[in-house]
């Protein structure tokens, strides 16, 4: 069984599991968007100002809702010990992890695009114009999110006080990938828009390091 | 998970008395070189001497964050506890290192620049630095079993020592993008305060080795008081 | 460290029907668990032959089933989805007629599109065992695979490990007390503290060894 098929297998079954409840993607989205909400009490959004701390609230917002929303992906497999019937099977353990990495990815993603244009309303900026340019720092951003979550949601599982801790271990780990996303978001939304090279580069290399360093000790956590 | 039966010769003391006078030292010829030795800075006066145990510390923190990477990794693929030892000890020293960092700033920039702290790319990655590892002890004491932990934290102390480089790199370009009066500078240095930061240095890494190797010690005869607390357990069971 | 197992050398022939009995705790499930690859050893190896040669621990996995002491089983999907989803990880082809088929022994083939989550103790029990044998498996592991269930169930479960072991399936089994699973042992091993104590040997009656744990289990039981 070939490791991208074995993880396509695990994928599928999340992303059933997933949309069968729709609860956590629903609880999720509502967090963000609770988060987007209340920042607006924070400044004054006029059109220039959304640009300039728009971006960076949204992207704290994403990097909050992530670090509650993924705990849930090895939580859920201690419920009937499913994770040792996972083990069980002849397959390579990263699928396990690369499974839950995309279906995290996915689910992330969702609640970004779903959110994105709730913020463009409410505070004034104009999405549509560089909607293909967002949506390329999103994905390059939610990588890195995902990828990192994953594997610190299973360091997490392990530890007492989790919904605590994950945050604790992943928000400054990810404080990179809040920067550079947060700029490269910035450079889009402004007049005119101008995509990073270097932002985006550099978080190619976050996802690129991250997710080899994933991929090389992240099965040592499922170890028993 | 290998089971490494270690032979601690409790009777040695860790530390060899002559390495502890070197430390100290090392200190006192490099305090002497800070305080009095080295030529006043023209624009910022007797506070600029700090800059040497700033720096010193920055450096030698970093290479106590590069000796976690290096025993996590160890600890995977040997599995053998004392990398675990090496890597709690070298991070809560490295901790430490940065801490003095994150004190001797703002007390160098309130007299010079009349601001306690700002966002500058040194010291805002000094401090991104200092929580990543505090995250890495915080993890430690949140997991019991001795093995367990130690593989977690291996893992999270790789991640966060790669992370390291990620998170230097991206404030610099974000300070270069957005500048700000930068406090990490020493000025210009002149030859003998190139000097004095090198003893510094070195002061400093004869203090990071110290420390740490009490700390692996201790964490040695802890390792070892719990394996012999669980043996008796079992048998009076 | 704590040690589960002291110094177990062990030698199981294919075909046999072994017991292994004791007390909690002495060590039955964490042997079972190294079998199956879900932990290793700190000493000491595993190793399985085929006709003097040795087979690689990947490739055996593919021929063990394990049914544990939790059921192993996804609570948000049905029986059916359940058992599709281990067939695919185990990279069986027609895995929906396979899961199909599977349900019928088990006398779930009525149930298979209703949610695990519904399903009572001895049901799971019985739908883990249909997910264990999927695979058609040599190897089969029982970890107090009879607990939870009713007399009839307990009754079930003795008649379909008789028929695995006539059928030319290797099983290992951990039991409790003295029950009807027991009728198909060919071999009994005690485990206490984590050495063993007894073993009624390959060719041996094992009847003595399992009255004889049963009588002191009860015993120390009755005492408690």
């Amino acid at each position: 069984m070939t490791l991208a098929r074995a993880t396509s297998v695990i994928l599928a079954k999340e992303l059933r599991t997933e949309f069968r409840s729709r609860q956590l993607l629903g609880t999720t989205a509502v967090f963000v968007l609770i988060v987007i909400v209340l920042f607006s009490f924070t400044f004054n959004p006029t059109s220039t100002e959304s640009r300039r701390f728009g971006p960076g609230l949204l992207w704290l917002a994403f990097l909050f809702a992530g670090s509650l929303m993924l705990q849930s992906s090895f939580l859920r497999e201690q419920t009937n010990d499913t994770l040792a019937a996972l083990r069980l099977a002849p397959i390579d353990p990263f699928s396990i992890i690369a499974g839950k990495m995309a279906a995290n990815f996915l689910f992330l993603l969702l609640v970004e695009v779903i959110l994105l244009p709730v913020f463009a309303v409410l505070y004034n900026v104009a999405i549509l114009p560089v909607l293909p340019q967002l949506l390329l720092v999103l994905v390059m951003g939610t990588i890195g999110l995902a990828a990192t979550g994953t594997v610190f949601s299973a360091v997490a599982a392990q530890a007492r006080l989790r919904e605590l801790l994950l945050p604790l271990l992943l928000l400054p780990v990810l404080a990179p990938v809040l920067i550079a996303s947060t700029e490269a978001t910035i450079g889009v939304l402004q007049d005119p828009s101008e995509l990073s090279l270097v932002w985006l580069t550099f978080l190619a290399c976050f996802d690129l390091i991250f997710l080899t360093a994933a991929w090389m000790v992240g099965e040592y956590l499922l170890e028993e | 998970m290998a089971t490494q039966v270690q032979t601690l010769p409790t009777t040695r003391p860790a530390i060899s008395v002559p390495s502890v006078l070197l430390m100290f030292f090392l200190l006192a010829a490099a305090s002497y070189g800070a305080l009095i030795w080295a030529p006043t800075e023209n624009t910022m006066g007797i506070v600029q001497r700090i800059f040497y145990f700033h720096v010193a510390s920055a450096w030698s923190g970093f290479i106590s964050f590069f000796i976690v990477f290096f025993g996590s990794v160890a600890y995977l693929r040997t599995r053998a506890p004392k990398w675990d030892w090496l890597s709690v000890a070298s991070a809560e020293v490295g901790v430490a290192f940065f801490t003095v960092v994150l004190v001797t700033g703002p007390i160098w920039a309130k007299p010079v620049w009349g601001i306690w702290w700002t966002w500058d790319a040194r010291l805002t990655s000094s401090f991104l630095l200092w929580v990543l590892f505090v995250s890495y002890l915080v993890l430690r004491t949140l997991v019991e079993e001795p093995e367990r932990r130690a593989l977690v934290s291996a893992v999270f102390g790789i991640f966060a020592a790669l992370d390291i480089p990620l998170v230097y790199f991206s404030i610099w370009w974000f300070r270069t993008q957005h500048p700000q009066p930068v406090i990490g500078d020493g000025g210009k240095l002149d030859a003998r305060m190139g000097w004095v930061l090198l003893l510094c240095w070195a002061a400093t890494l004869g203090v990071m080795v110290v420390l740490i190797r009490l700390r692996y010690r201790l964490e040695a005869l802890r390792s070892e008081v719990d394996a012999l607390r669980m043996e008796s357990a079992r048998s009076t069971r | 460290m704590r040690l589960a197992l002291r110094g177990i050398s062990l030698e199981i022939a294919a075909g046999e029907c072994v017991a292994l009995v004791g007390h909690n705790g002495s060590g039955k499930t964490t042997l079972l668990k190294i079998v199956a690859q879900l932990t290793k050893p700190s000493r000491g190896t595993l190793a399985f032959y085929s006709a003097e040669n040795s087979v690689p621990l990947e490739e055996v996995k593919s021929l063990v089933g394990m049914v544990g002491h939790n059921t192993l089983l996804y609570e948000e999907m049905t029986a059916e989805e359940n058992l599709i989803f281990f067939a695919k990880l185990f990279g069986l082809a027609n895995p929906a007629e396979l899961s199909r088929k599977a349900l019928q022994p088990v006398g779930l083939a009525n149930r298979a599109s209703d949610l695990v989550r519904t399903f009572s103790r001895g049901m799971r029990q019985r739908l883990s065992i249909a997910r264990a044998l999927l695979a058609s498996p040599g190897l089969l592991l029982f970890d107090e695979a009879g607990t939870g269930l009713d007399p009839e169930g307990q009754h079930w479960l003795g008649t379909t490990i008789k028929h695995l072991r006539d059928s030319g399936c290797t099983i290992l089994m951990s039991t409790h007390g003295r029950n009807e699973t027991q009728e198909a042992v060919t071999r009994a091993i005690r485990l206490e503290g984590g050495r063993i104590t007894h073993d009624s040997g390959a060719g041996g009656n094992p009847n003595e060894v399992l009255v004889m744990a049963a009588v002191r289990e009860s015993g120390e039981e009755g005492q408690q």
